[in-house]
């Protein structure tokens, strides 16, 4: 099987933001693989130990990138390419899923193409089902398994979760299929595979080379970007001799404020 | 004109999509045009006629056999074709799974922006200046899109208040007649539906987090000998007095992934960056000590309560009130405290 997974590199979740100069700033926080791309990654590569098959890992993003898709490679994936071009500085997600979807037609044909749920820095969460769009291809969002994947009919069953509970779907291959945090759980990087990602040469993908030279203005702009409010969030700490005298004054505090 | 999408779940209208439906309303007022809600699926011509009472002067139903459950692409076809003979400036949607999806797939097609979960916007002559989270809440950013049409918006649940809804309505439904292509997925069903009352739409929530398995006195049944098994039953305990807090008041239950990884309670109960964004107006939190990833999660609720045995605790540095102690002597007492209370009105 010839299997896509698509990866973003994004801040630390842990990373302290503030506002420098009218830009986000994150001091010296690292920059990482999106979470949520490393199960897609372990679902990648989930399936190939199964089918066989290669994975290809591809990221939209400038030079800084390569380390995200080193720690795919290090993870198991096979080839990693970087789409890099200063034409794509202010993609919006129109932009990206344009790009990622030309990137995916210039490799061999997949039979599956993998995203994670959303990237922990836009908070977008719509880049994987717009490829979907863009390729004519089934979008499975969502899934939190992989019910069924049959690579001789080309027939794919998943489990989508949604606010309501698990919606089970079948589609046809090729698919996209976004992955959620309950359909596995990543596997570290092995030293093998950090010592193989070290040396790997990772190839760059210019627009031109994918065949997007005019014609890819985003269509969102982003004018200000600020800190929320603080709030007046001092905390009142109740106090009492009991448990029962304390949560008597808390429900009574709750009453007052009219928060109940 | 802004067209407001309607999204639903067997048989009833997500509640957030009035809320996304009065944004709309206002849009309308403040660009001179009118509001037109549109209600795909099969049989729902009742969630039109919610429609008409919560404000729209027009409602359009595509109801065919094909769109009985939610499938992103003939969804978005359907919603494409639409604006496409309707023409729209402003295309809303609530901010679920299934819109957000499609919202984003109806971008690809018009070729155009695409703001999710939008949390504030001013309106500049007829370009809608959003405001939505980043970095998982810690910042916000205006975005705009200034050339492109529709301005396609996902509206975050309970940012925006609910219109009132009027009986009285003069609006009309009208029905549409598309031609869709052949969907390609096929659903087969559903699958550990969740029950309570959904996180998103709750006014309250009550969370428990790693805190609920810490009571060293409960003594597990003699058969539970395995350690981790001993643990989830001491969880249980807590997250049993946690719930019943939680229905005196009419809350949902919420938890931290701890809770959740540890497998005291299910996924679908998780608040937090990986889990649920909620912001309700009033949150709970028991035995969670307040990770910047739970915090993503709901430190846009409106009054936060920690109730937690360590003064250091993080979570007290959002919260609005806080109770320093255990969460197994505090809990009952605040449901019986409060009971009593509501009893008497
Ligand atoms: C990429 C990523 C994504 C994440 N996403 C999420 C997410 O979506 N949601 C989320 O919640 N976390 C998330 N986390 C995990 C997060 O970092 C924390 O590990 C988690 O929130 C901690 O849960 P907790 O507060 O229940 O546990 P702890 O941090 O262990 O806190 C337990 C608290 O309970 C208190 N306590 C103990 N016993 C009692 C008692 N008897 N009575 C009262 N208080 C008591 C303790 O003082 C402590 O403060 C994520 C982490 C990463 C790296
Ligand atoms: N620049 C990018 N390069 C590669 N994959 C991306 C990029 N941006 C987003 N993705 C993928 O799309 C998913 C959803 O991202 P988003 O829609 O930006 O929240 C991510 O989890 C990644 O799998």
């Amino acid at each position: 099987m010839n299997i896509v997974v698509c990866v973003k590199q994004t801040l630390d979740t842990a990373a302290t933001m503030t506002i420098v100069d009218g830009k986000a700033s994150w001091g010296d926080a690292p920059l990482v693989l999106n979470p949520w791309d490393e199960f897609a990654i372990e679902q990648a590569l989930l399936t190939k130990e199964a089918e066989g098959g290669q994975v290809t890992a591809l990221c939209l993003g400038p030079e800084t990138a390569e380390d995200a898709l080193k720690q795919a490679l290090a993870m198991g994936c096979d080839e990693a390419i970087l789409i890099q071009d200063p034409a794509f500085e202010a993609a919006d997600s129109l932009v990206a899923s344009r790009a990622l979807a030309a990137g995916i037609q210039k490799l061999d044909p997949p039979d599956l193409v993998f995203f994670g749920k959303a990237a922990v820095d836009s908070d977008t969460g719509v880049t994987g089902p717009q490829v979907a769009r863009r390729l004519g291809w089934p979008s499975l969002n969502l899934v939190a398994a992989v019910s069924d994947l049959d690579a001789s009919a080309k027939t794919i069953t998943v489990e989508r979760l949604l606010e309501e509970g698990r919606q089970v779907v079948s589609g046809s291959l090729p698919a996209v299929v976004s992955v959620v945090k309950e359909i596995n759980e990543p596997r570290y990087p092995s030293f093998m595979g950090i010592r193989k990602a070290s040396k790997a040469e990772i190839p760059r993908w210019s627009a031109a080379d994918i065949g997007l030279d005019g014609d890819i203005q985003p269509a969102l702009t982003w004018p200000e970007i600020f800190a929320p409010e603080k709030g007046e969030t001092q905390c009142e700490i109740i106090e009492g001799s009991d448990p029962a005298a304390i949560a008597g004054k808390l429900a009574e505090r709750l009453f007052e404020e009219k928060v109940i | 004109m802004v067209l407001v999408y309607i999204d639903h779940f067997d048989g009833r209208a997500i509640p957030a999509s009035w809320e996304a439906l009065g944004v709309g309303l206002r849009m309308a007022e403040a660009t001179d045009s009118e509001v037109k809600a549109l209600v795909l699926g099969n049989g729902v011509e009742a969630i039109g006629q919610a429609a008409l009472e919560y404000g729209a002067s027009e409602v359009l139903l595509v109801d065919l056999p094909m769109l009985e459950h939610f499938r992103p692409e003939p969804y978005t076809q359907a919603v494409a074709q639409v604006v496409e003979k309707q023409g729209a400036e402003i295309v809303l949607f609530p901010t679920t799974s299934r819109s957000r999806e499609l919202a984003g797939m109806l971008a690809v097609d018009l070729e155009t922006g695409l703001s999710p979960d939008i949390v504030d916007y001013e309106m500049d002559g007829e370009v809608v200046v959003t405001t939505r989270p980043i970095y998982a809440g810690k910042l916000l950013t205006k975005e705009v899109n200034k050339a492109r049409r529709p301005q396609i918006l996902t509206t975050r649940p309970r940012a925006f208040p609910s219109p009132e809804k009027r009986p009285d309505t003069s609006g009309t439904i009208r029905q549409l007649v598309l031609e869709l292509d052949e969907p390609l997925t096929e659903v087969q069903g559903y699958t550990d539906s969740e029950r309570g009352v959904s996180l998103t739409d709750a006014d309250i929530i009550v969370s428990g987090g790693r805190g609920t398995s810490n009571n060293p006195s409960l003594e597990p049944p003699p058969e539970i000998t395995d350690e981790k098994e001993q643990e989830i039953w001491r969880a249980q305990q807590g997250f049993e007095l946690i719930g019943e807090l939680a229905k005196v008041l009419g809350a949902a239950v919420g938890a931290s992934r701890a809770a959740v990884d540890a497998g005291y309670i299910p996924y679908a109960n998780q608040v937090g960056q990986t889990g649920k964004v909620v912001s309700p107006d009033l949150y709970i939190a028991c035995g969670i000590s307040g990770a910047i990833q739970h915090l993503a999660g709901m430190r846009t609720a409106k009054t936060i309560v920690a109730i937690n045995k360590d003064p250091d605790a993080p979570i007290f540095k959002l919260a609005r009130f806080g109770v320093v102690g255990d969460l197994f002597d505090i809990v009952p007492e605040l449901t019986a405290a409060l009971e009593g209370k509501l009893s008497k009105g």
